[in-house]
């Protein structure tokens, strides 16, 4: 069905599925319950949610298919967020051609990018973009915000201002993001029991843009196009002396994977109209490559997984400070409690990302294929327990196709 | 004139004259072999005919074309092709995947934006490459990854990816070392196959002799950077000067 097997269409509905149902998946505790603060469930979390997932879906692309390991992508990112804010400034709050535009000008910027650094591989290739990225960072940061020409607005961060121009602005129109009068803020709230769900118009907007951009990543998977990426990551000798230019190929991926950066990028500033020179800092450009690696390069939907497990941990383990802490352990005698505190102290709030760390080296030294290939060993134990005759059948079926 | 023509080829690295004034000629639908001693130069002379390495002086035309700084990829688009020492294949990828690709690159020239399609729905690249497979007696093995596979199955893919092209020439770098005894005579049954079923010109580098007088219907024997004799296989056999080069003078 349109144009994918029956595997990768079942693929297809899950991410469907999980997107539009996330209001209610990630919601699983009552609100007023000592668990809520685990709770995802609301606009600002869920947007980050698909929006950097359709980041890491187009660093898959690159990365997954050909190999060639990005440092700096987060440029692209930015790149979008400063184009869609400029259209906000411009045209007005419209976030349609806000979005269209940060998709040209990463492609641009990516093609740009490409050239020059897809001159080399391996990494040299990743020190290139780095470079790349964090002259971005610079360019946004300083150089391009000074009185006489300011682009970027500096450290303060692009936004728009009462006395810009906004021609297409009307009064009738919200004055804040919005897709033809629909404000992305609009948040119709669900009361069952003691659960509250969440439905926000701009998670939705989001949400429909990566289901396409993730149906359009299969479509690219599968083609010959995708066939000749994974062919340069695995031999490109062979590439080469089968009469094939690697060099194309490999900047046609890069540009996608920008286009797909650069509309997340866009999107974070369509669902909150303010842009800071840090979305380029290469951080956030080594953010996207955990991501990436963590759900499983190569695979379909590990990059998904990947970019909701680390913003779920950035903003959930982020929150727990000490007095949560005590709260837990408040069943064990006063010595005990404080041991156990301070030991895992270190862990959560300002420590979550050393979680993260300890996480990625365990998933990276045990599970080289990401969260996917957890979620295929766990499927293979069960099927070896069910019948243990077609067990070895599943396994050669599995190992054959990157899903 | 032979449809590769090497003319006054001289390669220097710092001090060592890697090839000395080579003039080789390899005619059209025949099966050329060049044999050498260690450091004669046959790896270079190799290089130089694939555009790996530009000569110092000298030119190598294939059927009347210049190949000297041309791309690799390019050369092959030209009609040559070459097998590897260590056979290069795919490895990520099945074995019928790696049948595909060479077949899309002959069809589709060095780079088509070919993102939308769906791979599985090109039936007459698909029918061809398994075509091709069951010439080689692999067809059961398509959905395999190629990187599992035995050496002398490799090499197979590799010589059959390459033929699926249709090129004309089809350079061969000591395709047996390292091999099995078994895996050895398979390769030379196929490319006997090969050159007799085709309008193939064929150039072998080949270290085993056992290969070489199998196959070649003309060899030329280099040492040291030059070109000693070029002759029929029965003929270079008990000539003096090969003697010398392979064991040295007293012999």
């Amino acid at each position: 069905m349109l144009g994918l097997t029956k595997k990768d269409f079942n693929l297809l509905l899950i991410v469907v599925a999980l997107a539009l149902l996330a209001p209610f998946i990630l919601n699983p505790f009552p609100s007023s319950s000592g668990m809520a603060q685990f709770n995802a469930g609301y606009p600002d979390l869920m947007q980050k949610f698909v929006i950097f997932g359709i980041f890491a879906i187009g660093f898959n692309i690159l990365f997954g298919l050909t190999g060639y390991l990005s440092f700096g992508h987060a440029a692209f990112l930015g790149v979008g967020s400063y184009s869609c804010v400029w259209m906000f400034k411009l045209l007005g709050y419209n976030v349609l051609p806000g979005i269209l535009l940060s998709v040209l000008t990463s492609g641009i910027f990516a093609y740009l990018i490409g050239i020059v650094s897809l001159r080399r591989s391996g990494i040299y290739f990743s020190i290139l973009t780095l470079a790349f990225a964090q002259m971005s960072f610079a360019l946004a940061y300083s150089v391009l915000s000074n009185p006489k020409f300011n682009l970027t607005n500096g450290e303060t961060g692009l936004q728009v201002y009462a006395d810009d121009p906004q021609i297409f602005h009307s009064a009738s129109a919200p004055d804040l993001p919005h897709l033809f009068g629909l404000s992305m803020r609009a948040t119709e709230k669900l009361q069952i029991g003691g659960w509250e769900f969440q439905f926000n118009a701009g998670y939705y907007l989001c949400a429909i843009i990566m289901i396409v951009m993730f149906y359009l990543s299969i479509r690219i998977f599968r083609s010959p196009f995708g066939m000749m990426l994974r062919a340069i990551k695995s031999n490109n000798t062979r590439m080469n002396y089968t009469g094939l230019n690697a060099r194309p190929y490999t900047l046609a991926a890069f540009v996608i994977s920008g286009m797909y950066a650069g509309l997340a990028g866009g999107l974070l500033s369509a669902m909150d109209p303010l842009a800071g020179a840090e979305r380029m800092q290469w951080t956030a450009s080594g953010e996207v490559v955990l991501m990436t690696i963590l759900g499983g390069a190569g695979t379909l939907i590990g990059p998904v997984l990947g970019s909701g497990l680390i913003k779920y941990f950035e903003n959930i383990f982020s929150k727990i400070n000490s007095t949560v802490l005590h709260n837990w352990f408040s069943f064990l005698p006063d010595g005990l409690e404080d041991l156990m505190v301070t030991l895992i102290y270190p862990f959560v709030g300002k420590g979550w990302h050393l979680t993260l760390g300890v996480m990625f080296m365990l998933i990276v030294i045990f599970l080289p294929g990401g969260l996917v290939e957890g979620g295929q060993r766990i499927k293979r134990l069960f099927t070896r327990k069910k019948a243990s005759d077609t067990a070895e059948d599943e396994t050669a079926k599995s190992t054959t196709p990157a899903e | 004139m032979g449809i590769l023509e090497v003319k006054n080829v001289n390669k220097r690295f710092g001090g060592l004259q890697a090839l000395g004034d080579v003039n080789l000629s390899v005619q059209e639908n025949s099966v050329h072999a060049i044999i050498g001693p260690n450091g004669a130069g046959k790896s270079t002379l190799l290089n130089v005919l694939i555009g790996k390495l530009i000569p110092d002086t000298g030119s190598v035309m294939f059927d009347g074309q210049s190949v000297l700084g041309r791309k690799p990829y390019e050369i092959c688009q030209m009609g040559i092709s070459r097998v590897f020492q260590t056979p290069e294949i795919f490895g990520e990828l099945s074995v019928l995947e790696n049948m595909m690709i060479p077949i899309f690159a002959k069809r589709d020239g060095a780079f088509r934006m070919h993102a939308i399609e769906n791979s599985s729905n090109e039936k007459t690249i698909i029918e061809q490459a398994e075509h091709m497979l069951e010439s080689l007696n692999m067809a059961d093995q398509r959905h395999d990854n190629s990187a599992s596979m035995s050496r002398g199955n490799k090499r197979r893919l590799e010589i059959g990816m390459c033929l699926s092209q249709n090129p004309r020439l089809l350079l061969l770098d000591e395709p047996t070392a390292g091999m099995a005894r078994a895996d050895t005579n398979n390769t030379i049954d196929l490319l006997k196959q090969i050159s007799d079923e085709r309008d193939i010109t064929i150039a072998i580098i080949e270290h085993d002799m056992h290969v070489v007088f199998s196959l070649a219907q003309r060899i030329t024997v280099l040492a040291q950077g030059t070109p000693l004799v070029e002759d029929t296989p029965d003929n270079i056999k008990g000539h003096p000067k090969v003697r010398e080069a392979y064991l040295g003078e007293s012999a």
